[in-house]
């Protein structure tokens, strides 16, 4: 697992810290392994850290049942604050470990038409790794659709 | 100019405040704020109907039971503990928030939340949407046929349902077997790769609980009983939940 891929591309990632497993199960000691991958994976100068961040985090406002309270309106308003945090660092992409944040600051950036994709952690290893097939992409930008590509035979 | 006067409805013990701090170690702190701010400064619900955690510990102090049951604020705190964190006496917010919720009268509680609870508690696959114990079988086998099939190197992958003593139980989230399954195979790759004995169950495989959400004690219990039930039948060691 390397960042060869992104090194000409330089594309800028950025990471949530997911509440429930950081500050309310494994603390800052999972938040560092957390960044240990995501440099891995993208470059330790393709990352860009949120501020406040670790245990520190600002909810995304997708836990505790948000997502499905039916108050849309207020959890976007939530939201804003980390809609904000994401677009300071000036990333394109932020990831997302958690199912629960991924639904949230997707929704948050179609909401507030912001410039950045929303991508589990799992579709960035297996990028970097080249196993990522070409229907396993849609949370990836059109910048990279077509990157480090699967070895793939047939299309279906 | 004068807001309106406040008036206290509290009764003669029996609380809220009180039946959190019986449950609580060390009563939650739940005495000892110093109103410093610290919480509603960094929590992104203030302001929201008019409200923040300090201003919602204060009206559980003065007693103010029916004001804070009737708050849509109580489904707007995401139960993050940030203010736990940062607060000098370490006050137990969210429980209070959490318990809030249990005043609530069940079938008033949010629907979306209390369907999916509902239609967790329908079957002993725990899932939200409803996908069956066959349902979710047949996607799994059928896209990592194709997978197989399309991608030479992964030929031999596997994605096992029911594995008998393996290593790792994995949860999924509901969303990916019904509405994008090609979202489940990233984890497979990598599963597969790092050579790692895991399964999936038929009973018991979505990872959401949405009964704890909604602060049903009993329900969100029974959740994760069938759960834990599912992981112990199959004799697997450890239980993974990416939610
Ligand atoms: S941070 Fe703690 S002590 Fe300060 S106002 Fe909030 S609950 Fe009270
Ligand atoms: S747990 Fe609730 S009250 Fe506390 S910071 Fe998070 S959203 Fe705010």
């Amino acid at each position: 697992m390397n960042s060869d891929w992104n090194k000409e591309l330089g594309v800028k990632f950025t990471v949530q810290d997911p509440c429930q497993l950081v500050r309310k199960s494994f603390g800052d000691p999972v938040a560092d392994d957390l960044r240990y991958v995501v440099k891995a994976v993208v470059g330790e100068e393709n990352f860009i850290d949120m501020t406040p961040n670790k245990s520190n985090n600002f909810c995304c406002g997708g836990g505790g049942g948000f997502l499905q309270s039916g108050l849309p309106e207020e959890r976007r308003e939530y939201g804003r604050i980390k809609l904000n945090q994401i677009l300071a660092t000036g990333a394109t992409y932020a990831i997302t470990p958690c199912h629960n944040c991924h639904a949230q600051v997707h929704d948050l950036a179609e909401h507030y038409e912001a410039p950045y994709h929303t991508v589990h952690l799992w579709t960035l290893i297996a990028l970097s790794l080249g196993i990522l097939g070409p229907n396993e992409r849609e949370y990836l930008g059109d910048d990279l659709k077509e990157v480090n590509m699967a070895e793939w035979e047939s299309e279906y | 100019m004068a807001e309106e006067v406040i008036k206290l409805t509290r009764k003669k013990g029996g609380t809220l405040k009180d039946k959190v701090m019986e449950i609580l170690p060390e009563g939650g702190n739940l005495n000892l704020c110093l109103t410093c701010g610290a919480c509603s400064s960094g929590c992104p619900a203030t302001g929201l109907h008019d409200m923040d955690p300090r201003k919602f510990l204060r009206m559980a102090a003065l007693g103010m039971d029916e004001e804070i049951k009737n708050s849509p604020w109580i489904w707007c705190c995401s139960m993050c503990q940030r203010c736990i964190y940062v607060c000098p006496m370490k006050i137990d917010i969210p429980q209070l928030v959490f318990n809030a919720r249990k005043m609530v009268p069940r079938e008033e509680r949010p629907k979306g939340i209390l369907g999916s609870c509902d239609m967790a508690l329908r079957s002993d696959t725990c899932s939200a949407m409803g996908a069956t114990e066959e349902d979710f079988q047949f996607v799994v086998e059928d896209v990592l046929a194709e997978y197989q099939e399309a991608q030479p190197s992964f030929k031999d992958m596997q994605a096992p349902v029911n594995k008998q003593g393996a290593e790792f139980f994995l949860n999924q989230n509901s969303r990916e077997p019904v509405t994008e399954p090609d979202e489940m195979v990233p984890l497979w790759k990598i599963l597969h790769l790092v050579g790692a004995d895991w399964t999936y169950g038929t009973k018991g495989w979505a990872a959401e609980n949405y009964c704890m959400f909604m602060a049903d004690d009993d329900a969100w219990k029974h959740i994760t009983e069938v759960k834990a039930k599912a992981v112990d039948d199959l004799g697997c060691k450890v239980w993974l939940n990416t939610e």
